[in-house]
């Protein structure tokens, strides 16, 4: 049997990916569109759905970002929702570490796997900026060397908050009247730099145990945190040779943390357009390219780039001549653009405009052609067969386990997918044609979580 | 005049013998299906809402004979939403240590989730236990408590008005997919918790999702004639500081409480009693000393406690409309054999007397309690 492809569906996000303006775009808020995607990507068998968080609108300018869709549901909330109307699908979101407490998460995470029947993920990042920090207890400070310890120490701590209750300690035996086998089951303690906390864990532990543990993040201190505590790593790595080269190095890291090659699966995210011939699906491509970047956006990543506004910049007209003002850093909230992740990867923005003017130059082409091109990209497009022999090669040779797939058209967008490149993968006998497990766990096929000898154990 | 009915969900039952009981499913209250169940009985019973109890800690009694170990309420609610039409789901929030700006989304997506149907019983925490579980503050007084707890309904309140009614606008010619000068910052400054805003969730359904509390003293009270819809009252029970007073002399109490705030919509009032229902009085309270012996203790309950038929459950419900009350809460003892006793004796009874819906007749919470959708705080025009 060849090697087995993981599939997660995201549900379209609020960036310029998701093209609000298609005559089949429908609502980003209303249950019904959460539950034909959901119920879309579990007719296809996709091993979770996937859900990114917001915590704050995004602004360019000092004003509220408004060319992409705005709004959204409390993520981990609506996943809860859509267990209800599917039955095998893993459920995955965004938590953040920085402006959540680990007693709270843990529990949530923990009553969204019982009352899913043990399909909850969850993705832990961290945040950065005093921006997002204003709508929170704690505010914004949190040094950035103290955010990644955070993030370990979080979840690190979640684990041992699921770990406080034994396999077994609910007994719930009528007859003889013991509900639990020991009256102080949950009891807990942790001390560390970010956290001194104590008592009993009031959730019993739940069908996965842990839930599936996700990560994001390319950089070394990512890379390292994945190998060692997570279950899946989210990357941007979807060509093939930057994608076998990552997937290598993240699996040799395995080791060291005692853990084996199939114990982290390797996602990236990936976009997909089809069509009946490569032709037709080139022209769908270039049409949604120009639907994810309309004039406005693309002043506006012109302007996430330059870092001043450029509402008088001709979007059909060349690449501004003078260079980015490079004076905010993005970490000092000057910056131009706030709450997007994205723009902390401009790290030299006078090269990028000089790439950019070069390129428009050269082929001559407008900034908003510019934009496309250096934004718009989708990972593949093709016929079906194509697009299924594409997704194959990469799993089969190693660069990835399988993809976080963002269709660009809520709700529908991954009923195309659904149809007609799926059946083509469990044709290859690559991808499931049934759940085979309950779980998330199961259908990604990593091992139980560790059932760690509990306080209740060690006092027996 | 409509009489409105709560049903309060905690567990098993509010017996703590309730779990070994004939079809207690005790081995299954951390599932979803044990909830639907519950929820689905009460909405058969055309119930204005239920309320779902939840807490941080444990009971420090550690008794191993009892039911200890719980799911997060709201997500409780989240889950029922989809398979239940026209019932209230209130879940317990514990403002004392949670995000004001994570709650105010989290109860927004309930409603878009059911259309309509959230609210929130906002609490506080004193127990010392949970206070070390969050390990960031010191228990405070119950003054600064509650005085929290109605910043952080204050700030969910502005967060869902935070989004006008319509304010997406997908505007392909401008490419704007919202007009953002119908978006709000909040800017609350408080004591314990700043927040700016706006909400990242559009304004829910309702406008304002329905928030109730649980009171039994006069500080209580007052935070909920700041910040609530409902108030859920123990008229000849007991408090903290001892016996509340019979209802007519709990609603002067909250009325004057009201008086001091400048809301214009009066606060619903609810009288709780927990509840043992048999087809005679005799049975009723036998099932009572029973249970107790099977504990080993004294059922105590802030509520009044009325072991007795339909009709006599009928008879206070009918006292307190006519003190003025607007509605029950009624804690079932155990809810495998007093919910469905509440539905199917204790429902058609009260339609005979004129004190019960026979049919839904409003799609949003809102509605069933006959509050209006309300004006958005921000909105100019």
């Amino acid at each position: 049997m060849p090697k087995q492809i993981h599939l997660a569906a995201h549900f379209p996000g609020v960036n310029n990916t998701t093209v609000w303006s298609d005559p089949a775009a429908g609502s980003h808020i209303a249950f019904e569109s959460f539950r034909h995607f959901a119920q879309t990507a579990e007719r296809a068998k996709f091993d979770f759905l996937f859900l990114a968080e917001g915590l704050r609108l995004r602004e360019q300018g000092g004003k509220i970002y408004d060319l992409d869709v705005v709004g959204r549901p409390d993520n981990v909330s609506i996943l809860m929702a859509m267990a209800a109307v599917t039955e095998r699908i893993g459920l995955a979101g965004t938590v953040n570490s920085t402006f959540n407490e680990p007693l709270d998460v843990a529990r949530k995470l923990a009553s969204l796997d019982h009352l899913s029947g043990g399909r909850a993920a969850w993705n832990v990042v961290t945040s950065w900026d005093e921006f997002t920090g204003e709508n929170f207890r704690r505010g914004g400070y949190l040094p950035k060397d103290k955010r990644y310890l955070r993030a370990q120490e979080f979840l690190a701590t979640a684990k041992t908050l699921w770990d406080a209750w034994d396999v077994d300690e609910v007994v719930a035996d009528a007859a003889s009247g013991r509900y639990l086998r020991h009256g102080d089951a949950g009891r807990f303690e942790v001390h560390s730099d970010q956290f001194d906390i104590s008592g009993r864990f009031a959730t019993p532990r739940s069908p996965q145990g842990h839930p599936v543990i996700i990560q994001a993040g390319d950089s070394e201190e990512g890379r390292e945190f994945a190998a060692a505590s997570a279950d899946a790593i989210f990357t941007r790595h979807a060509e093939l040779e930057a994608g076998k080269e990552f997937y290598a190095d993240v699996k040799a890291r395995l080791a060291k943390f005692g853990r084996r090659h199939e114990d982290l699966k390797i996602l990236p995210a990936a976009t997909f357009v089809l069509g009946d011939t490569e032709e037709e699906a080139a022209e769908n491509a270039r049409q949604v390219q120009y639907q994810q970047v309309g004039p406005q956006t693309a002043i506006a990543f012109a302007e996430q780039i330059w870092n001043r506004d450029l509402s008088d910049v001709d979007p059909d007209g060349p690449v501004p001549s003078f260079d980015p003002k490079t004076s905010d850093d993005v970490d000092s909230g000057a910056h131009i653009s706030k709450g997007r992740a994205s723009v902390r990867m401009y790290k030299d923005p006078v090269a990028i405009a000089h790439e950019w003017r070069e390129l428009g130059e050269r082929e001559g082409l407008s900034l908003r052609e510019v934009v496309i091109r250096k934004n718009g990209r989708h990972t593949f497009v093709g016929t079906p067969q194509r697009v299924a022999d594409t997704i194959d090669e990469f799993v089969q040779s190693d660069a990835s386990d399988g993809f976080v797939l963002v269709p660009h058209v809520t709700p529908g967008g991954l009923d195309v997918f659904a149809d007609q490149v799926v059946p083509l993968l469990q044709e290859k006998g690559s991808f499931r044609t049934e759940y085979e497990g309950t779980t998330l766990r199961e259908h990604l096929g990593l091992k139980p979580s560790p059932t760690t000898v509990g306080p209740a154990e060690a006092r027996a | 005049m409509t009489f409105h009915l709560a049903v309060a969900l905690d567990g098993t039952g509010w017996h703590p013998a309730s779990w070994r009981e004939p079809g207690a499913r005790a081995d299954e209250l951390l599932t979803a299906g044990f909830w639907v169940d519950q929820v689905r009985e009460a909405e058969a019973g055309l119930a204005d809402l239920v309320t779902f109890e939840d807490a941080f800690a444990l009971p420090g009694s550690e008794r191993p004979d009892r039911v200890q170990g719980r799911v997060d309420a709201v997500l409780t609610a989240l889950r029922v939403g989809p398979v239940t039409s026209h019932i209230g789901l209130v879940p317990t929030v514990i403002a004392t240590h949670t995000e004001p700006f994570h709650v105010s989304t989290q109860i927004a997506t309930l409603d878009w989730v059911t259309s309509g149907r959230a609210g929130q019983r906002i609490k506080v925490s004193s127990d010392p236990a949970e206070y070390a579980l969050f390990g960031r503050r010191e228990p405070e007084d119950r003054e600064s408590l509650f005085g929290e707890a109605a910043d952080h309904v204050e700030v969910q309140r502005r967060l869902w008005d935070s989004w006008e009614d319509d304010a997406e606008i997908r505007d392909a010619a401008t490419g704007r997919f919202i007009d953002r000068e119908k978006l709000h910052y909040i800017d609350f400054e408080g004591t314990h918790f700043s927040v700016r805003g706006p909400s990242i969730t559009p304004r829910p359904p309702q406008g304002q999702p329905v928030v109730t509390a649980l009171a039994h003293v006069d500080t209580a009270y007052r935070l909920a004639a700041r910040g609530a819809d409902v108030v859920f009252v123990t008229p000849d029970g007991t408090g903290r500081d001892g016996p509340t007073g019979d209802a007519a002399s709990i609603l002067a109490e909250v009325r004057a409480a009201e008086g001091a705030t400048d809301r214009t919509t009066p606060l619903h009032v609810f009288g709780d009693l927990l509840v043992f229902l048999d087809d005679t009085a005799d049975a009723a309270r036998e099932r009572l000393r029973r249970l107790d012996a099977v504990d080993g203790t004294e059922l105590r309950s802030d509520a009044r406690i009325l072991a007795g038929t339909a009709a006599d459950v009928a008879d206070v419900l009918a006292s307190w409309q006519d003190a003025g009350l607007t509605g029950a809460r009624l804690r079932p003892a155990v809810a495998a054999h007093d919910l469905p006793r509440i539905t199917r004796e204790l429902v058609p009874e009260l339609q005979r007397r004129g004190l019960h819906r026979t049919a839904y007749h409003a799609d949003t919470l809102r509605g069933l309690l006959g509050l209006e959708h309300p004006a958005d705080r921000y909105a100019t025009a």
